[in-house]
């Protein structure tokens, strides 16, 4: 039996642009990309096919020095066209030209019974050769997870309360089958429990529900509720030198379809969201897409910053740029590289505001759908306002203080502090509500790999 | 809008970098961030989408919650200058005009001294021009006598600057209240200036037969001498020149000699709500500090032993600065506690020492100045103890 927990603390911010629930199939886009930047931990990519190089979905395109075994493979067929290096000879990223028709990796096929009696060993070795394990996720540090550790633990979170997030239901609809089975074969990489963590108040999709073998909680509250990070520490919090995993349902669902049909099956749906997007709507395809696609003639406007994941955590990219590995959600919003005059004392409701300082009136209507842009409202300062972090945290964490330990380097505070309870997005929001006008998530991430690499 | 933006754009270039004015940046910078919010966006990875909210915003709303402590103040100086003289007949208009007189002189010199400083040392330092001071700037005035002379307010806000804040790194950095450290400057470096008929202002005038500038505090600290009941002394008070000063509902309306801002607990009360409805103050601290100055009247009630123990608790929270101290000085985020559950334990320590320090220590008799700035110092300890256990529930966590 699950449980239900209920969050007060937080902050759901409401803008305009959310997608309509309907998925729809437009030709899919001519290339597809996978950065090894989307990958935290990763101490140098090191890339196994050259310009040129056809590749079959499911065929390796690069691999970490330190870790050869975790391959990161290309998520559909095609031509290698860019292997694409920055500063210091860098791998960036290695983009594919897609083929009309997708070509699959042949993986090793199992029946139901079959995958009933797979060892831990054997699991392992094919999930890391079909480039789905960095679906897996390591805490402390939200790295890619080691396949040597056996997980406290290993947590789903069954919904997402990012602004603008899409519907999971839309998401993961009628993929029962393979998520029931990607549980079953995640269960023997663990030495403890599956838990499937759901929202109370939404609807909560079969896929999710009547899964078997895992622990299924319900979670009710503003967003950070849905963050993977914020369930750990209210299920089972992670304490120095445990091992946690998480994993998108995205990653399950993949897992599933690698041992029914045999194949890395990276099709996926995506959430074209944000106010400067005229159809918001969700779209079929695979991961890594060029998003071009999807954005010629669908904006409302040419000044916009399009953003890889949520307007808390995502990456910008330039209008022709490529989805990160993890993101299932595109986001277009106005670009606010303007002067306001007196911009810091105008009364309005139009500005989005967890504070209600003086004429910041959004608080009066919290229901209401906003327009955000990208800028900042305001200079960076010192810390100065207390209490605010704390009211957007849903944790027993003190992220001012946690903060401040990392600005002084100071690891045994870190640690003390919690630190390895934490990633950016579990703090994204002080991010966003920070008055002094912090890069919160930056300052994390600065603190995390000091940890890691202590 | 837009010539003004021409005209800063036009002469942007010249603090920037290579610019001939480039030391002046941060000078310029917080002239232009004034007039415009500027249009910096935010970064390419974490989150795309800021709040609304800057410090700017923030500070502001802390002097609107002060405002009707100033008008208040600006009236009620007025009102004592012409119940000390003995025109008592004094219009309105009148009031507000010898009021503004004496007191916009200090606060634009405690804005003048203080912003001034703040900018020599942006330049010096090379760091952005803290909006710390817009709500310091203010709160100086306010707990300033009215009859302080301009000299005096000037010196003590560049050592409260200048040795309170920059000394510590500036905005942020700063161990002990700002304001409170000017008002402690005077009140050791001049005390014989800010004691006595300084709480009204006289002017040229002659002050009528019977005039006495004896304060609540002052009269209580008598009472353990005289063994006078307080509610008695502080009732009878003013009699034949400003009768009833001193009654409870006068002492907390606030229409009675003292520092320009203090006196009305009411106007602190109704800028209190300013500050816990927009959430810029913190209401744990506001009502510990209240709390914990009734619940040390109460005890003292209870032990008795002099006049001054036994006055009703309630009284404590009416005279002297406490209100104003409560509100606006202990709330200062910067100094006070930074955990939330040692915010109670900050506010009610105030409260505490406050009442301990009126009814023990007559030599200072305004006990929530030397309250709050002992708690600015200890602040730090009691986040200490707030996060060690913190600290203490994860590692007991990790051993189950």
């Amino acid at each position: 039996m699950g449980k239900f927990i209920r969050l007060k603390k937080g902050f759901t911010i409401n803008l305009k642009g959310k997608a309509a629930p309907k998925v729809v199939e437009i030709d899919q886009p001519e290339t597809f990309v996978i950065k090894p930047t989307d990958f935290h931990g990763m101490y140098m990519p090191k890339p196994v096919v050259n310009v040129g190089d056809t590749v079959k979905a499911g065929s390796p395109l690069f691999h970490d020095k330190k870790h050869e075994n975790v391959l990161y493979t290309a998520p559909v067929s095609g031509e290698v066209v860019e292997v694409k290096r920055g500063e210091k000879r860098k791998l960036l990223e290695i983009k594919i030209l897609t083929d009309k028709k997708i070509e699959f990796e042949p993986f090793r096929k199992y029946s139901v019974s079959e995958i009933a009696n797979l060892g831990a060993a054997e699991i392992k070795a094919q999930i890391l050769k079909s480039g789905i394990w960095p679906t897996l996720v390591q805490r402390p540090f939200g790295i890619v997870a080691d396949p040597a550790a056996t997980p406290k633990a290993i947590h789903i979170s069954a919904f997402d309360t990012h602004p603008l997030a899409p519907d999971y239901n839309v998401l993961f609809k009628g993929q029962d089958q393979f998520f029931q089975i990607g549980v079953d074969i995640l269960k023997k990489l663990t030495s403890g429990i599956i838990h499937v963590n759901t929202h109370s108040t939404t609807e909560i999709s079969t896929v999710f529900s009547q899964v078997k073998g895992a622990e299924v909680n319900k979670f009710s509250g503003p967003h950070p509720a849905g963050c993977v990070g914020v369930q750990i520490h209210h299920l089972d919090p992670i304490n120095k030198g445990d091992i946690v995993w998480t994993i998108n349902p995205m990653g399950v669902i993949q897992i599933g379809k690698l041992f029914l049909n045999g194949v890395y099956d990276s099709s996926r749906i995506l959430a074209v969201v944000g106010s400067e997007v005229k159809n918001p709507q969700y779209y079929k395809t695979y991961t890594g897409a060029s998003v071009k696609k999807f954005l010629e003639g669908n904006l409302s406007q040419d000044h916009v910053r399009v953003i890889s994941g949520n307007p808390l955590t995502g990456t910008a990219i330039s209008k022709d740029g490529h989805m990160g590995f993890f993101d299932h959600q595109l986001t277009v919003l106005p670009e606010g590289d303007y002067y306001e005059f007196i911009g810091w004392i105008t009364p309005g409701a139009r500005k989005v505001s967890f504070h209600r300082a003086l004429g910041l009136l959004s608080f009066l209507s919290p229901g209401k759908e906003r327009v955000v842009d990208t800028n900042t409202h305001g200079e960076p300062r010192a810390f100065v306002q207390s209490g605010v972090f704390e009211q957007v945290t849903p944790m027993d964490v003190l992220p001012t203080h946690l903060l401040k330990s990392i600005l002084a380097e100071d690891i045994d505070e870190m640690e003390a502090l919690g630190i390895y309870e934490v990633i950016e997005e579990d703090l994204a929001l002080c991010e966003f509500v920070d008055v002094s006008k912090h890069k919160v998530q930056e300052i994390l991430r600065e603190g995390l790999e000091l940890v890691q690499h202590s | 809008m837009k010539f003004l933006r021409n005209q800063l754009d036009k002469v942007k270039h010249q603090f920037e970098k290579g610019g001939k004015l480039e030391k002046y940046f941060y000078a310029y910078e917080a002239m232009e961030t004034f007039l415009f919010a500027p249009n910096t966006t935010n970064g390419q990875k974490g989150a795309q989408i800021r709040d609304a909210i800057d410090l700017k915003r923030l500070m502001m709303t802390v002097i609107v919650a002060m405002l009707p402590c100033l008008v208040f103040g600006i009236w009620n100086v007025g009102h004592q200058h012409f119940m000390a003289i003995g025109q008592a007949g004094a219009t309105m208009g009148d009031k507000f005009l010898i009021g503004a007189i004496q007191v916009i002189p200090i606060v634009i010199v405690s804005y003048g001294v203080g912003l001034g400083i703040e900018f020599v040392f942006a330049i010096l330092r090379k760091h952005p021009v803290n909006e710390g001071f817009l709500v310091t700037g203010m709160l100086i005035p306010l707990v300033m006598p009215p009859d302080i002379p301009l000299w005096q307010v000037a010196v003590a806000t560049a050592f409260a600057v200048i040795i309170g804040k920059e000394a510590f790194g500036g905005t942020g950095m700063n161990v002990v209240n700002i304001a409170l450290t000017a008002r402690a400057f005077l009140y050791f470096a001049y005390p014989t200036d800010i004691s006595g008929s300084v709480w009204t202002y006289l002017g040229d005038a002659q002050a009528v037969a019977g005039y006495s500038g004896a304060t609540p505090l002052s009269i209580g600290a008598e009472s353990v001498t005289t063994g006078e009941s307080v509610v008695t002394a502080l009732n009878s008070f003013g009699a034949g020149w400003n009768e009833g000063v001193f009654t409870l509902s006068n002492l907390f309306m606030g229409i009675r000699p003292g520092s320009i801002g203090e006196t009305s607990t009411l106007m602190c009360l109704i800028g209190a709500a300013i500050l816990i409805a927009t959430g810029t103050g913190s209401w744990k601290i506001i009502f510990s500090v209240f709390g914990g100055a009734y619940a040390m009247g109460l005890l003292l009630n209870l032990i008795g032993g002099n006049a001054f123990m036994e006055m009703p608790a309630h009284y404590h929270l009416v005279i002297g600065g406490l209100a104003f101290g409560a509100v606006f000085m202990a709330t200062d985020p910067v100094t006070a506690s930074q955990t939330e559950s040692g915010k109670w334990v900050y506010g009610i320590l105030i409260g505490v020492f406050t009442v301990l320090i009126r009814v023990f220590n007559p030599a200072y008799p305004e006990g929530i100045m030397l309250a709050i700035l002992l708690m600015n110092v200890f602040a730090p300890l009691i986040d200490y103890f707030v996060i060690s256990a913190n600290k203490k529930r994860r590692l007991q966590r990790a051993t189950v």
